[in-house]
């Protein structure tokens, strides 16, 4: 179903505002441009933000998927500097 | 090496900011950045460049904490009085930020040393209080080819200006030589109210990290002044000389050298 490959994966379910995005930036600054990561993030404050907030630095969001479990995963393609 | 949790936390206002980022914090870690003077303009400079994480800072002063430095210089508390500024300020920049490892160089900076001390570093600070040092670290920078922020405060003003080597004119092009000595009062005899130094000791150390970071544009080539009476911010632009003695095409002066000193400036040093 999926037109995208995860390169790696990153968990912010344990950190609250600001160090979610904090832990997200650290993440996405670890791929190479044009590689795709998927962040787990909590329902709430964080699934309002984040996506926001990385697009907001350029990057691609492909997708949000709804866990069914309070968590999202935000998959995100990076982008260059 | 990654950041730990710890470091994500201290460092996240930074790293939030597009301009800086998990790379910027990166090159504020390795970063070296002198401080000469741990006076009105070197404490918020030290201390705003230890809390940023600069991974390496010097300092180098000779002179003790006297009562009559603590109205402006912050880094150093009531207990301190006696003892070196230099250890003063290394152990209120490793209370703030334990990440940071300080030099601290108790020592008088001139010509014969100052080459040496400032050739392990990126960037300076020059937090002097008088014209002979501001001469003196103007033309080992130039010589050094190391950029470095300049400033000077009295009264109620201040001034700084940024040189970076080949991109602008030096402290020299604009000012030539120091006033005879004793012709203009230094901080010490004139006053000075403190936080005219936490304005422009912020102002270098912000400086120092756009340098760092390469972001926005620096001081080169303007003189900024202000005046907290008016409040005033005046940027103007400097001319850069070609016959600079220092930084022309044809400089005369090749190795630093010290002029003499304001007979007050001396005493209790």
């Amino acid at each position: 179903m999926d037109d995208f490959e995860i390169d790696e994966t990153a968990d912010i379910t344990d950190a609250v505002c600001p160090l979610t995005f904090v832990k997200a930036k650290v993440a996405l600054e670890e791929l190479d441009d044009g590689q795709i990561l998927s962040i787990r993030l909590n329902d709430g404050e964080p699934v309002q933000n984040i996506p926001r907030s990385v697009k907001e630095e350029g990057h691609q969001i492909l997708k949000l998927l709804d866990n069914g479990d309070g968590t999202y995963n935000l998959i995100v393609r990076k982008a260059g500097d | 090496m990654a950041f730990t949790d710890a470091q994500l936390e201290r460092y996240s206002r930074h790293i939030l900011l597009s301009e800086v980022g998990v790379k910027g914090q990166k090159k504020l870690q390795s970063a070296k950045v002198l401080i000469i003077g741990a006076g009105g303009l070197g404490a918020p400079a030290a201390l705003y460049l230890a809390a940023a994480g600069v991974g390496t800072i010097g300092i180098a002063d000779a002179d003790a904490v006297d009562l009559s430095n603590l109205q402006r210089q912050v880094i150093h508390a009531t207990p301190d009085v006696g003892k070196a500024k230099v250890i003063s300020a290394k152990e209120t920049m490793e209370a703030i930020n334990p990440d940071v490892t300080v030099n601290a160089c108790r020592m008088f900076v001139n010509a014969g040393n100052v080459m040496d001390l400032i050739s392990g570093y990126d960037f300076i600070i020059d937090g002097t209080d008088n014209f002979p040092a501001k001469f003196l670290i103007n033309d080992a920078c130039v010589l050094g080819k190391k950029p470095f922020s300049h400033a000077g405060i009295i009264r109620f003003k201040g001034q700084l200006t940024t040189y970076v080597p080949g991109q602008g004119p030096c402290y020299r092009c604009v000012f030539k030589q120091p006033p005879p000595p004793d012709a203009v009062p230094t901080c010490r005899q004139a006053g000075v109210i403190g936080a005219v130094g936490g304005v422009i000791g912020s102002l270098q150390a912000m400086e120092a990290v756009k340098y760092i970071l390469s972001k926005g544009d620096l001081l080169t080539g303007f003189l900024l002044t202000y005046d907290a009476l008016k409040m005033d911010f005046r940027k103007i632009k400097l001319p850069l000389d070609k016959s600079c003695a220092v930084c022309g095409e044809h400089p005369a002066i090749l190795a630093p050298f010290d002029y003499e000193q304001a007979v007050c400036d001396l005493n209790g040093h």
